[in-house]
């Protein structure tokens, strides 16, 4: 007993030098991070990352103001920066602390979110729109009404996937409105036109990667990458994007206030946005990241991805969703409460 | 007990409080504390991005039940809240049923093996207990979906030609409900069964029973603290339980589970959060009572 208690300790002792190079807590949604992408990280630095994972931006949110976690980085999506920025959660950047900051592509330097890029640095971005079967149904797939006015040959067949901002973003668009919008008449025929649509649904689920592939589901609303990860498994799987328009977004790291670990972060964050690294990014989740110079790392399947590519004349329909005032978010809760109930 | 030297009565109290200190303190720190939270959570007002206003309000409270209008401003009835939260008791109340019906021949099978093979076959019971309540409902996922296992066979045996679509509906869910609390009700029902003296049996049947009699008369009579137990023990969780009807049912109706959990994340509505699970509390409390007031009873007459 005594020996196995002592070599514990050694063990306990040599792990602990190992890691006295410096570590860093990452807190990001859950199968996001590309483990190559620490690991290589963690070789090139000897900074030892741990990762913690979310599924959620008011998870996140939540938990960071407990405080507590000891994180150091976030991931929050471009319509909860802001919310973090008002809360003082986050920390403004120095940026010569971070060379590869020139790396940031042009069009998500100048973000409504975060101009000039002095809280957060680009990680993923993507859309949501619609992934069919092409087996299933063959007409126009860049429509909501997939899910909103399923045609005949997907009644009960379509899955929606249960993510509040992103469905009802998508309904108000459909039926003429905006995104996040006051306006009860607006909300009225969007709450209408789900309430029409929903005895049509198979499910409202997410994990649909899989439930693609394996023909489980045959047409959904979800994000491209993932989309993109399902057709790499069942080349029926197709996506398209509503003309009536979609929700653009594009998750971001930054540094929060009560952050230990500060230079570490400032190491990663200058990590990823070394084009190379950020393809490592992209490779593995599947979504474009942001970094110019990128591209000729990414693996080869994805340059000419329909999923990546928006195409010229859907470009215009593709919206970045602003945070909500408290009061549609009530209109979109009280909502998507009657759609659920 | 006879043999026990009595201590003064005074000194016997005084260390047995001592001795239950620490879990009283524990229960009154970690079980009753984060309940008082929820409790004042419940009467203060939402913050714009969650979390809650230290303001004192009984809006969410008012929200539990009357709701206002968002289009037209006039006040109805919460029924969204009370559609779901009746959607979650029928669940319950069905799972106990199937978990009774399933669970009492089960529990009656494994008591009248020899010993050996009633602890072989209680230890197979618990063995769903090794892994977590996700894998589990998954697993029964990958059994039913359309190109899943069952149907696969189906096809292949040609019984039918195209996949039966079991998954996404109630009797998904129910199938997976009752799978995931049966344990709960065998243990107790098999604990009180293995106690039933058989003789009774006997006797029974010697007094011109017939074998529903016997069972509803005799056996049913003897073992009904175990199934009451079963009952409680699967009636509960299942009432909290939205995992499981989420994964198997498709999530197209929220349980009181889900709901809440909305109130916490997307909704942004914490004390209507608090002030629903409040509600749950005061469900599973009484049906509580109502348990232990029913044992006291039949322990008393017998």
């Amino acid at each position: 007993m005594k020996r196995l208690l002592s070599t514990a300790a050694l063990l306990l002792a040599s792990t602990s030098f190992a890691f006295a190079e410096g570590e860093l807590q990452l807190f990001n949604w859950g199968d996001y991070t590309n483990p190559e992408l620490l690991k290589k990280f963690e070789d090139e630095t000897g900074i030892k990352v741990t990762l913690t994972d979310y599924d959620s931006n008011d998870t996140a949110l939540a938990k960071v103001e407990a405080g507590g976690g000891g994180y150091d980085l976030v991931v929050p999506s471009a319509n909860y920066v802001q919310i973090y920025v008002t809360k003082g959660l986050i920390q403004e950047l120095d940026l010569s602390r971070l060379p590869n900051h020139a790396n940031i592509a042009p069009e998500w330097m100048e973000v409504p979110w975060d101009p000039g890029r002095h809280y957060t640095v680009p990680w993923q971005w993507g859309s949501v729109g619609m992934a069919v079967n092409s087996d299933a149904f063959s007409g126009d797939i860049n429509t909501s009404a997939i899910f909103l006015d399923p045609p005949e040959e997907l009644v009960g067949k379509v899955n929606v996937h249960p993510e509040m901002n992103d469905v009802l973003s998508l309904a108000l668009m459909y039926v003429g409105g905006e995104a996040c919008t006051e306006d009860t008449e607006m909300l009225k025929k969007a709450r209408d036109k789900l309430l029409e649509a929903k005895p049509k649904w198979q499910s409202m689920d997410y994990g649909m990667t899989t439930k693609l592939a394996t023909n489980d589901v045959m047409a959904s609303s979800y994000w491209n990458g993932a989309v993109f990860r399902a057709r790499l498994q069942n080349d029926k799987v197709q996506f398209g994007y509503p003309k009536e328009g979609f929700p653009l977004w594009m998750d971001s790291v930054a540094l929060l206030s009560d952050a230990t670990n500060v230079d570490e972060a400032y190491q990663f964050l200058n990590f990823i946005m070394e084009p190379e690294n950020a393809a490592l990014i992209s490779a593995f989740a599947r979504y474009a990241n942001g970094i110019s110079g990128s591209d000729p790392f990414m693996p080869e399947d994805m340059s000419d991805a329909p999923e990546i590519l928006i195409p010229q004349e859907f470009k215009a329909a593709g919206k970045f969703l602003p945070t909500c005032s408290a009061k549609a978010q009530e209109y979109y809760t009280a909502i998507w409460t009657e759609l659920l109930k | 007990m006879a043999t026990v030297k009595p201590k003064p009565a005074a000194k016997t109290e005084r260390s047995t409080w001592l001795l239950t200190a620490p879990a009283l303190v524990l229960l009154t720190v970690a079980a009753t504390g984060p309940l008082f939270i929820m409790l004042i959570y419940s009467f203060l007002e939402p913050g714009q991005y969650g979390n809650v206003v230290w303001k004192f309000s009984t809006k969410a409270w008012f929200n539990v039940i009357l709701q206002r209008d968002i289009f037209d401003g006039t006040l109805t009835w919460a029924d969204a809240h009370l559609t779901i939260l009746w959607r979650s008791v029928k669940l319950a109340m069905t799972t106990t049923v199937f978990a009774v019906l399933v669970g009492f021949p089960t529990a009656w099978f494994i008591a009248t093996r020899t010993p050996r093979m009633r602890l072989f076959m209680l230890f197979l019971i618990t063995i769903p207990f090794w892994t977590n309540l996700l894998i589990r409902t998954f697993a029964i996922n990958q059994i039913i979906r359309n190109e899943g296992v069952l149907n696969s066979f189906l096809l292949w045996i040609g019984v039918i030609d195209a996949p039966i679509q079991i998954i996404y509906s109630d009797f998904a869910v129910f199938l997976g409900m009752t799978y995931v609390y049966l344990p709960l009700m065998v243990l107790p029902l098999y604990a009180a069964i293995d106690r039933f003296d058989m003789r009774l049996l006997e006797a029974a049947y010697d007094l011109y029973a017939n074998r529903w009699q016997a069972l509803r008369r005799v056996v049913l009579p003897i073992v009904k603290p175990g199934l009451i137990a079963g009952s409680i023990l699967v009636f509960i969780p299942a009432l909290g339980a939205y995992v499981t009807p989420r994964i198997l049912g498709g999530g197209r109706n929220m349980m009181i589970g889900n709901f809440i959990d909305l109130q916490f994340g997307q909704g942004r509505n914490w004390p209507l959060g608090a002030a629903l699970s409040v509600i749950l509390l005061i469900f599973v409390t009484s049906m509580l009572i109502l348990y232990v007031r029913f044992v006291n009873r039949s322990t008393d007459n017998g």
